[in-house]
């Protein structure tokens, strides 16, 4: 066996979204010898397609705004199983770090008095006893993720950051104490494959809503962070919990911004009806979005929906005027004439739930660190491995996220683990080397498809793992067909282990990556299966036909996937913030 | 209908290739040309093109479609397709790496060139720099940039002048931060695009305009970088 060429550094950060580039800037700036690895060139990450905001109680809007308001907002939204302490150091630490995106040169939209502009989103409130709609998400138009990535780029290449750009992470590698000491990664320009090793690794990797046959996801969020993760033996946290966004346009799965709704468009039933008058009869358009999922799918299931085949609704925004719709929304204007062939200043978009964020993920704690939970409720911290972003289950979203909330969590959090990082290097952290037969051992995977003489093709079994997914495990789930869908995934998943690869060349061969990316979200979905089966309770996203009601008594707490033997736990939900009173579980309405 | 790709693997094609595919579109759609990629690359899977949000805003796909430059993903067959026929090219300008993927280095290398970054040396406020709906509006037509380097590979002086000329892209997102009220660069900035080939190659062509996928007008944003020049030189 060849032995691979050795990259070394101090950190290294797997992904160059938001969170991954935040975590990066970080480490840069503290000095450390650091690389962000990314497999498409950061600016071509996923958050690039977030539009409306970044929640925070910056009080531009509300001179009176309180973070704590949007603690509890966000401790509603997540329907209880949000870590509060988490929770309250995101709300709090917020501000200042959406005043240094700013410092930064994101270009956010203006008031008159030349603050950021602030727009209302969905579940947010003036604190627990003033239901009043607040308006709460920073935004830079419809472009909020765009600008925000361009930024942290920006400033990034100002810092000095090393970039692995188009470089893929296949695999962690652990030493012999069962620490992350650096990962395999492919250079997919020339196909090298080489070591890259770090005292630190931090999964910066995004989500995985490409496990769904209809998402807004790109086609790039494909959970290579959880994949890997789950393949090193590392548990996985509420992987039953998938937001599924109200607004993708019908049929293309494009996002529609929850800030169309914001600044006062609507939803409509076939009958012209603004149906979510009678499901949230306060928040009406501007509940939670699972809230607004469900009421959707049931209009379209009460006969209601819109179209030939009333199979989605309208989302109405003509009446905003065409100088709002191409000030505040242009975005939406361009990617609803394309994808949708309608214009919003003359006519509605169709629109449907659509598979959008990874609540769950790998659980940390505020500084990144990943966490092993074992059976008993407890947990160890793993060396070496950190996650941040929507990889990580921290846990601020819980059973729901609300909107605006990935791009707080993604600036937070990233700084959060670079800052954890530093300090650990500070303080002397060392591990120990990996030794040959621990490298060969993340090799395993790709020497196997390398070697592949024979199988099933890799589209053939994705569309298959997605059609199944988007079928027993979407929006509404129950009992028996979820049963029927997991003994189809364990049919995917011999396939999925014995993938053909036909071309094995070597210069950016993108059949090589997709496949190892088909196997990334072959990991994701059968946790998110095994634990949506076990989850029995309706809670936030995980809706079930069967257990219709939340269930406090059984099931106020994450679930624990073990991919060891593929068993479901449960870890306790934090309810002890360090600043204020925790928010109890109530009933949740809007 | 007729599908020409071009076709280039480094280690086994001593030269680029036109590779033509005829393919029935599944129900006469008008798909996008993306999803017609995506077509082919099931039946080829060794066919190699960039691709992530497939929305038009990440900037990865941009490739030269029946002569013009543009994003895969947004461009449907019926904008494009002539005579029921595509040709499917690179970017041109750049070096291939494999069919239709492209080398950036130097796009990439003109970017870094114009700083792109705020610049503000005076110590930062503990909330964010104010700035007026009017300053803010300055950025608008310029931020939005993708960096999917359209622009720049239609542009026949980047073509001649790849190296000293920085590129409509580069220079949109230089007069970005000039245009910043955030920013106290200006000076600087200035200095450094002062020379006969960084911002004076440009002879207002307009391909750059015509091809930008955003509908963003980088001979715009380069006349007033003259300007500014001209005002720095009196």
């Amino acid at each position: 066996m060849n032995e691979l060429r050795t990259l070394t550094f101090d950190a290294i950060v797997v992904g160059g979204g938001g969170a991954g580039m935040r975590a990066a800037l970080q480490l840069a700036q503290s000095g450390l010898n650091t690389a962000c690895v990314t497999k498409v060139f950061p600016t071509r990450s996923h958050t690039v397609s977030a539009q409306g905001g970044i929640t925070c109680a910056i009080a531009s809007a509300d001179p009176d705004d309180d973070w704590r308001w949007h603690m509890y907002d966000t401790v509603k939204g997540s329907d209880y199983i949000g870590d509060q302490d988490a929770i309250e150091y995101m709300c709090s630490v917020g501000p200042q770090a959406v005043f240094e995106l700013d410092h930064m040169g994101l270009p956010f939209s203006r008031t008159e008095t030349g603050r950021i502009y602030q727009r209302p989103f969905g579940g947010q409130s003036k604190g627990p006893d003033n239901p009043t709609q607040a308006a709460r998400t920073c935004a830079a138009a419809d472009r909020t993720g765009h600008a925000l990535l361009h930024t942290l780029y920006q400033a990034n290449l100002k810092a000095g950051t090393t970039f692995l750009n188009e470089w893929f992470a296949v695999d962690l590698v652990k030493n012999e104490d069962g620490a992350v000491v650096g990962c395999i990664a492919i250079c997919i320009e020339t196909g090298e494959t080489v070591y890259i090793k770090a005292k630190a690794t931090v999964l910066a990797t995004g989500g995985a809503g490409r496990i769904f046959a209809s998402t807004t996801n790109a086609l790039i969020n494909t959970g290579d962070g959880m994949g890997m993760s789950l393949r090193a033996g590392v548990p996985a946290q509420d992987m039953e919990m998938w937001q599924f966004h109200p607004t993708g346009i019908a049929g293309a799965g494009t996002l529609v911004t929850e800030g169309c709704r914001g600044e006062g468009g609507y939803l409509i039933n076939k009958d012209g009806e603004r149906f979510m008058e009678r499901y949230a009869p306060n928040s009406k358009d501007l509940a939670g979005r699972d809230v607004v999922a469900r009421s959707m799918i049931l209009e379209i299931l009460g006969g209601r929906g819109c179209g030939p085949n009333g199979d989605y609704v309208y989302l109405k925004l003509d009446h905003l005027g065409e100088e709002v719709l191409l000030s505040r929304l242009p975005g939406i204007c361009e990617l609803s004439k394309t994808f949708a062939h309608a214009d919003p200043v003359k006519e509605p978009i169709p629109v449907v739930p659509t598979c959008h964020y990874q609540m769950g993920g790998v659980a940390t704690n505020i500084g990144g660190q990943a966490l092993f939970p074992d059976k008993d409720g407890g947990h160890t911290i793993i060396d070496g491995l950190f996650a941040c972003g929507e990889v990580a289950c921290v846990s601020v979203h819980g059973a729901n996220r609300l909107g605006g909330n990935s791009l707080l969590d993604l600036v937070v959090f990233g700084r959060a683990a670079g800052i954890q990082i530093e300090k650990q290097m500070r303080e002397g952290y060392e591990a120990k080397d990996a030794s040959e037969a621990d490298i060969q051992r993340a090799m395993t995977r790709l020497n196997r498809l390398n070697g592949s003489s024979e199988g099933t093709a890799v589209a053939e079994v994705r569309k298959e793992l997605q059609a199944t997914m988007q079928l027993y495990f979407g929006v509404f789930r129950d009992g028996e067909s979820m049963q029927k869908g997991l003994k189809l995934l364990g049919e995917i998943r011999e396939k999925v282990e014995n993938l053909y690869l036909d071309d094995k060349s070597h210069a950016f061969n993108t059949a090589r990556i997709e496949a190892l990316e088909l196997q990334n979200l072959m990991e994701v979905a059968e946790a998110t299966a095994i634990a949506a089966e076990v989850r029995k309770e309706s809670r936030g996203a995980h809706a079930r036909n069967d257990f219709a009601d939340r269930d406090d008594e059984n099931w106020l707490c994450h679930s624990v996937f073990f991919p060891a033997d593929k068993t479901v736990g449960k870890r306790a939900v934090n309810f002890a913030p360090k600043t204020v009173e925790p928010f109890p579980p109530k009933i949740r309405t809007y | 209908m007729l599908v020409s790709v071009y076709r280039y693997n480094p280690e086994t094609d001593d030269a680029p290739y036109m590779q033509d595919i005829h393919i029935d579109i599944p129900g006469g759609k008008d798909i996008m040309v993306l999803d017609l990629l995506h077509l082919l690359k099931e039946k080829d899977t060794s066919l190699g093109y960039r691709r992530s949000c497939r929305e038009g805003v990440c900037g990865s796909d941009g490739m030269n479609m029946n002569g013009k430059n543009g994003l895969a993903c947004i461009t449907p067959l019926s904008a494009v397709v002539v005579d029921d026929k595509l040709v499917i090219r690179p970017l041109p300008g750049l070096p291939v790496i494999r069919d239709v993927v492209v080398d950036m280095s130097q796009f990439y290398k003109q970017y870094e060139k114009i700083k792109p970054f705020l610049i503000n040396d005076t110590p930062a406020p503990t909330m964010e720099r104010l700035q007026s709906p009017a300053e803010r509006a300055e950025l608008d037509g310029l931020y939005e940039c993708i960096l999917c380097a359209c622009c720049t590979t239609a542009c026949p002086s980047f073509w001649w002048n790849p190296d000293k000329f920085i590129g409509p892209s580069g220079l949109l997102q230089a007069y970005r931060f000039l245009a910043d009220s955030r920013d106290t660069a200006t000076h600087e900035r200035l200095s450094e695009l002062d020379d006969p080939f960084s911002v004076f190659r440009c002879h207002g062509i307009m391909n750059c305009v015509s091809v930008c996928p955003k509908g963003l007008n980088p001979t715009k944003a380069i006349g007033k970088i003259r300007n500014m020049l001209l005002q720095q030189a009196t």
